[in-house]
């Protein structure tokens, strides 16, 4: 395996009263699309600025291309940034914009033309060069944003937040767009977002934050389907939690006693005891009218709320034993939801496997 | 015709009132002009045109004079407060440090001290740095005044004047545009490789400039047109217009002092045009 492009090492910050990163510790290789994903005031964005060298570390390192960054200034890092509100410079034109981080280090007149319009070309704002920022959108001034950052030609680019700005469809151009752009021109990404979908659908690596630490770092399949804590099943995607006890082991399984579904076997790798957390993800639930077959794990319930969404329903059943349990079903033909209506009493039922066993 | 909720333009209580102000403010102002033109020693009755008092305000030797010091005493004024005005609002939209309030508040102090304890506090202090600067009979010291007495050098101490009130408007100025700066330009300036001081030559200015340019023409007509602080810091031997214009008029107001004064109006009229066109951003062909 290659060295990694930036070695994150104990990295510490603490403003007076708060921890903002806690002792953090990330490899991340060449070439990944990384992201950093976490509730607003998690610390990811301090973690990024301290990447990019605007925020000093109370403790740690931060090593880019195996070079220690600790007395480097922003303006000698070899990474770039995308910044929140795109920070395109109103003064200047787009092509000055983007001229702008070649001219100030002194880049031969003759070398800046040609690459400028590459850079223009590869965000495909070539038509654009002469407009000024308000004359712009806000897609086009990201773009601008990016073409600036990427002319740079930086071993690494921080995006911080790069689509919280934008509108439902033309985020979802974006994402597709921003990760074509990273795997042609093949250099590492760290996006920092709070938006999960964004970190799925683009990222080849996530690490999920909570108040300063990392919690998990894994691809987003791993991340969706073997979560290691609650924090990570509740906030990535949906997940209804159910508190258990151990109560002991069968084979493989772990016997689990959970109040309302009885005693359940749940497949586990590692030893188990004292309580739990059964996680389990809305779309792996069935909705039958008939009980369904054994060896599932079942119950029934009044359907108690529901939210149509077009492609898909989520509905809210509530047991007789005080659990709520949201389910998610596609509506897959068009007569699907004239089958059931709130108020019905329905079945639920889920494969033990699909349940996963959190330790508190 | 029925008016609609927020359709003042069509209220002609309105209209009135807004062309009552309108003649309130210029017709003076007009009539000055209009008058200095008139073929009469007198201000009242029309009585043909005539070029004659821009001819007699010239040849008054010391009518020019005041009116050239007062615009050397602005441009000086206006060079310096911008800087030190410019200077000061950066610093205190940059930095962080203890009593930053008290600082702000001690800064605006000139701007809201009457006029009057102003000249009286100018006067005070420069009569005893006068007398303290004549007790020197060689030296260096000695020296200095002997400069301080040639033009446009002896107009100091009322230029010096001048900064000390007009500095805080473009303080004031320059900080309320800066407080709408978006940071993230900075740091993206700097990320892309700029130096701290091109950063500053590169983004902070260029988006300073309106601020920069609103103050400095506040300090020009502020300057020019101040009476009260400099009748009271202005030696013997030095005159500005305002002044002089004051004790022309104690005798009777002369068609000469309307033509002086229709070319004063003239230049700040055009300085203040020269200025905006500078602001407006270059239109793209």
């Amino acid at each position: 395996m290659s060295d990694p492009i930036v070695s994150i090492k104990g990295i510490t910050k603490r403003f007076p009263g708060v921890i903002a990163v806690d002792d953090v510790n990330v490899d991340i290789k060449e070439n990944e699309f990384f992201a950093l994903l976490g509730p607003s005031g998690c610390g990811k964005t301090t973690l990024l600025r301290i990447i990019a060298g605007f925020e000093t570390p109370t403790e740690g390192a931060i090593l880019i291309d195996g070079e220690d960054m600790s007395v480097t200034p922003p303006n000698r890092r070899p990474v770039n940034m995308v910044f929140q509100s795109y920070a395109v410079f109103p003064h200047m034109t787009v092509s000055d914009n983007v001229a702008y981080g070649l001219k100030v280090v002194g880049t031969p007149a003759a070398e800046i033309g040609p690459r400028v319009k590459e850079a223009l070309e590869m965000v495909q704002l070539d038509h654009l060069g002469e407009r000024k920022p308000d004359q712009l959108s806000g897609g086009q001034r990201q773009r601008v944003a990016l073409a600036r950052a990427l002319v740079k030609q930086p071993k690494v680019l921080l995006l911080d937040e790069p689509l919280s700005a934008l509108d439902a469809k033309l985020r979802e151009s974006m994402q597709l767009e921003l990760a074509r752009l990273q795997q042609t021109i093949g250099i590492t990404f760290i996006i920092v977002t709070h938006d999960q979908d964004e970190a799925l659908s683009m990222a080849d690596r996530i690490a999920v934050m909570d108040k300063g630490a990392i919690t998990q770092i894994a691809t987003p399949e791993v991340l969706y389907e073997q979560p290691n804590s609650r924090f990570v099943a509740d906030f990535i995607g949906k997940v209804n939690l159910f508190d258990g006890t151990v109560t002991g082991a069968q084979g493989k399984a772990v016997k689990v006693d959970v109040a309302g579904l009885g005693s359940l076997a749940i497949p586990h790798d590692s030893e188990a005891s004292g309580k739990v957390s059964l996680a389990v993800r809305p779309e792996k639930i069935k909705l039958s009218k008939t009980k369904p077959k054994a060896g599932l794990i079942a119950t029934s319930g009044k359907i108690a709320d529901w939210a149509y969404y077009g492609n898909t329903s989520h509905m809210y059943i509530e047991t007789p034993d005080d659990l709520r349990i949201a389910v998610n079903i596609q509506n897959e033909s068009r007569d699907t939801v004239d089958h059931v209506d709130i108020g019905d009493t329905v079945w639920l039922s889920w494969r033990p496997e699909d349940t996963l066993l959190l330790a508190e | 015709m029925k008016r609609g909720p927020l359709d003042y333009g069509r209220s002609p209580w309105l209209i009135a009132f807004a062309i009552v102000t309108f003649i309130m403010l210029y017709a003076p102002i007009a009539q000055l002009i209009v008058f200095s033109f008139n073929d009469s020693k007198r201000n009242v009755v029309w009585r043909g045109f005539t070029l004659k008092y821009y001819q007699k305000a010239w040849n008054d030797v010391s009518l020019v004079e005041a009116f050239v010091n007062s615009i050397t005493i602005a441009v000086m004024c206006t060079i310096v407060a911008t800087i030190i005005g410019t200077a000061v609002a950066l610093w205190l939209w940059r930095f962080r440090f203890p009593g930053k309030t008290a600082v702000e508040g001690f800064m605006a102090l000139p701007i809201v001290i009457p006029e009057i304890c102003m000249g009286v506090a100018m006067l005070v202090f420069f009569s005893r740095m006068g007398r303290w600067i004549g007790s020197f009979e060689s030296g260096p010291i000695y020296w200095w005044s002997e400069l301080f007495s040639i033009w446009p050098l002896n107009l100091g101490a009322i230029t010096a004047a001048h900064i000390a009130f007009s500095f805080p408007f473009v303080a004031v100025v320059v900080r309320s545009r800066l407080a709408g700066f978006n940071r993230e330009l900075e740091e993206a300036s700097r990320d892309l490789g700029a130096s701290e001081w091109q950063t500053f030559v590169n983004v902070i200015l260029p988006y300073m400039k309106p601020g920069i340019i609103a103050g400095a023409l506040l300090s020009f007509t502020l300057s020019l047109d101040d009476f009260v602080i400099t009748f009271f810091s202005a030696g013997p031997e030095t005159n500005t217009f305002p002044v002089k214009v004051y004790s022309l008029v104690r005798r009777g107001v002369s068609p000469d002092i309307n033509a002086a004064s229709t070319a004063l109006i003239v230049i700040t009229v055009v300085a203040t045009i020269l200025a905006m066109k500078l602001q407006t951003p270059e239109k793209q062909g």
